[in-house]
C-alpha cells in the first residue's frame, strides 16, 4: 500500500469516513424523528395528515435520491438561496446533505414503523381503548414501544443503507469517502485494485458485522408471543 | 390488522368534531405550508414562463428527457435481467451443500451488499480501465455491471430467505416422488421462493430504476443527466427540470409497483400462492416471512 505512504492520503481516508460518519449519524437522527411523526400521520384518524403521509413516502420513496441530493443543493441552495451554514461552505453542503438523506430516508422509516405497527395484534390496542385511553395515549404507550421492538432488524437495514448513501453526498461537492477514492484513483491509478479495497473493505469490515448486530438485537429484544 | 380501525374507535359525534377541527387546523397548516413554499418560489422568479415553457415544446421531449428516458430504462431493464440471474445463481450457490461454492457465494453476495453502489460504479468505470489494459470502459456497462453486482446480492438473499422458507414438506414430498436437487431447486423450491418474495424483489427492483441516476455521476446521459443538468444548463431551469423529472421518475416506479399487486393479486386469485408460514393467524403478513424479516437485509433500499 505505497499510496498511504503519502501523509496527504492518509488524510482524505480519514476526513472522508469521518463525513460519512457525521452525514450518517446527523441523518440518521432527522430521519428518525420524521419517519416516527410520519409513521403517527399515516395512522392517525385525521384525513389529511393521512393523504400528507401517504403524499410523502410515495413522492420520496420513489424519486432517486441522487435526484434529491442534486436538487437540495442545484435547486434549494443555488437557485432558491437556501443556505445553511454561511460561513463554511463545506459545512454548508453537509447540511444540504443531511436534508436531502433525512427526507429520503424518513420514507423508508415511516413504513418500516407503519409495518412494525401492524404487528401488533389488535386485542392490545383494543384493551387499551377499552382503558379509556385516547388515540395518541395508545399510540405512544402501548403501540408504537411493541412496534419498535419488531422494526430492529428493518431500521437496522435502513440506516446501513443510509451509511452507504451518504457516499452520494460528495456528489455536490463534499469530499467524503467516495470522492476521495475518486481522487486517489486518478493519482495513484497502478494502486488501483488495492484503494478500492482499502474503501470498501473499510465500508464491509464495519457494516457487516453492524448488519449481524441488529439481527442480534432484533431477536434480542422481540416482543414474543 | 387493520390499523385504521383498531387505533381507534368509530367515530362518535364529539370525536367526529375533534376530528374536524383538527382537519381545518392541519388543513390550514399544509396549505400556509405550501403557500409560503410558492411565496419563496415567486420571490426567486421560478414561476416565471420561460423557466416552464420547454416543458411544452417538443424539441425538450425529444431532444432531452425521451433519450434520457430511453438510457434510464435500458439500463435498468439489462441490469434488471442480469441481476435477477445473479441472485438466482448465487442463492443457489449458497444454499448448495458443498462447502467451497457456498462459502465463496456468500463472501462475494455479503461483500457487494456491504459496498456503497457509488464506489462500485466508480471503481469499475474510473479504476477498471488502469487495471486491464485496453479496456474502454462504457458508462452504460459500468452502471450495469454496478447494478447487477449490488441488487443481484440484495435478491439473492431474498431468494434464499424465500427458499428456507418454504415448507420442508414441499422438498421432501418431491425427493420423495425421485426429484434430483437440481430439479427440487428448480421445480419447487425457486418457483415458490420468488412468489413469496415477490414484494421484496419489485421493491428492490424499483430501487434499481432510481439507481440508474447514479449513472449521472460518471455522465452516463440517462434521465437526470440529460433532463435535469444538460436541459436546465440550456434553459437555466433547474428546479423546474427536477421537479418534472421527479415526477417521471415516480410515475415509472408507481407503474411497476401497480404491476406487482396485480401480479400479486392474480397468483392469489388462482390460489397457486405460497402459504405463508404463518403460524400465527393474529399477523396478517406484513413482511413476507418471519425468516425473510430477518435476513432480507436493506431490502427496497439501497442507493440513489
Amino acid at each position: 500500500m505505497d499510496f498511504l505512504s503519502d501523509p496527504d492520503n492518509v488524510d482524505l481516508y480519514l476526513t472522508g469516513f469521518s463525513w460519512i460518519l457525521r452525514l450518517t449519524g446527523a441523518g440518521a437522527l432527522g430521519a428518525l424523528v420524521l419517519g416516527v411523526i410520519l409513521a403517527g400521520m399515516r395512522v392517525s384518524p385525521v384525513p389529511v395528515l393521512r393523504a400528507f403521509g401517504a403524499g410523502w413516502v410515495n413522492t420520496f420513496r420513489n424519486t432517486p435520491l441522487t435526484l434529491i441530493i442534486f436538487f437540495c443543493y442545484f435547486g434549494l441552495y443555488s437557485t432558491l438561496g437556501l443556505t445553511l451554514d454561511s460561513e463554511d461552505i463545506a459545512l454548508n453542503n453537509f447540511w444540504l446533505g443531511v436534508l436531502g438523506l433525512s427526507v429520503y430516508t424518513a420514507a423508508f422509516v415511516c413504513e418500516a414503523i407503519r409495518s412494525g405497527i401492524n404487528t401488533v395484534p389488535p386485542g392490545q390496542a383494543e384493551a387499551a381503548r377499552a382503558l379509556g385511553l385516547s388515540f395518541f395515549q395508545v399510540l405512544r404507550i402501548i403501540v408504537l414501544p411493541q412496534a419498535g421492538r419488531a422494526v430492529i432488524a428493518p431500521l437496522g437495514s435502513i440506516f446501513i443503507a443510509l451509511a452507504k448513501n451518504s457516499t452520494i453526498v460528495g456528489t455536490i461537492g463534499l469530499a467524503e469517502s467516495s470522492s476521495a477514492m475518486k481522487t486517489m484513483i486518478e493519482t495513484y491509478s497502478s494502486q488501483t485494485i488495492l484503494i478500492f479495497l482499502l474503501f470498501a473493505g473499510t465500508f464491509a469490515a464495519v457494516l457487516i458485522p453492524t448488519g449481524y448486530f441488529f439481527g442480534w438485537l432484533a431477536n434480542r429484544l422481540a416482543v414474543k408471543r | 390488522m387493520s390499523t385504521d380501525a383498531v387505533l381507534y374507535d368509530h367515530p362518535g359525534p364529539r370525536a367526529r368534531i375533534r376530528n374536524w377541527i383538527l382537519t381545518a387546523v392541519f388543513g390550514a397548516g399544509l396549505l400556509a405550508l405550501f403557500y409560503w413554499i410558492y411565496l419563496k418560489f415567486d420571490e426567486k422568479g421560478q414561476w416565471a414562463a420561460t423557466l416552464w415553457k420547454p416543458f411544452l415544446e417538443q424539441s425538450t421531449w425529444v431532444d432531452f428527457i425521451l433519450p434520457g428516458l430511453q438510457q434510464t430504462l435500458s439500463a435498468a431493464l439489462v441490469a434488471m435481467v442480469l441481476s435477477l440471474t445473479f441472485g438466482v445463481l448465487f442463492a443457489v450457490g449458497r444454499l448448495s451443500d458443498h462447502w467451497w461454492v457456498r462459502v465463496p457465494a456468500g463472501i462475494v453476495v455479503e461483500f457487494f451488499r456491504a459496498v456503497p453502489l457509488l464506489l462500485l460504479i466508480f471503481f469499475i468505470f474510473f479504476g477498471l480501465p488502469y487495471v486491464i489494459e485496453d479496456l474502454r470502459m462504457e458508462a452504460f456497462w459500468a452502471v450495469v455491471a454496478g447494478l447487477t453486482l449490488y441488487n443481484g446480492s440484495v435478491l439473492a438473499e431474498a431468494f434464499r430467505a424465500g427458499v428456507q422458507a418454504v415448507p420442508r414438506g414441499q422438498s421432501e414430498a418431491a425427493y420423495g416422488i425421485g426429484m434430483r436437487k437440481n430439479q427440487v431447486m428448480r421445480y419447487i423450491l425457486i418457483p415458490q421462493a420468488a412468489r413469496a418474495m415477490l414484494p421484496v424483489i419489485v421493491s428492490q427492483l424499483v430501487v434499481l430504476v432510481k439507481d440508474t441516476a447514479l449513472g449521472y455521476i460518471i455522465s452516463f446521459p440517462e434521465l437526470l443527466q440529460l433532463g435535469v443538468n444538460v436541459l436546465s444548463a440550456n434553459y437555466a431551469n433547474v428546479v423546474a427540470a427536477a421537479i418534472v423529472v421527479a415526477i417521471i421518475y415516480i410515475i415509472i416506479n408507481s407503474l411497476l409497483t401497480a404491476l406487482a399487486g396485480w401480479v400479486d393479486r392474480l397468483t392469489r386469485r388462482r390460489g397457486i400462492r405460497v402459504p405463508r408460514t404463518s403460524a400465527n393467524p393474529g399477523q396478517t403478513g406484513v413482511q413476507p416471512t418471519a425468516a425473510a424479516q430477518n435476513t432480507t437485509v436493506s431490502s427496497g433500499l439501497g442507493g440513489g
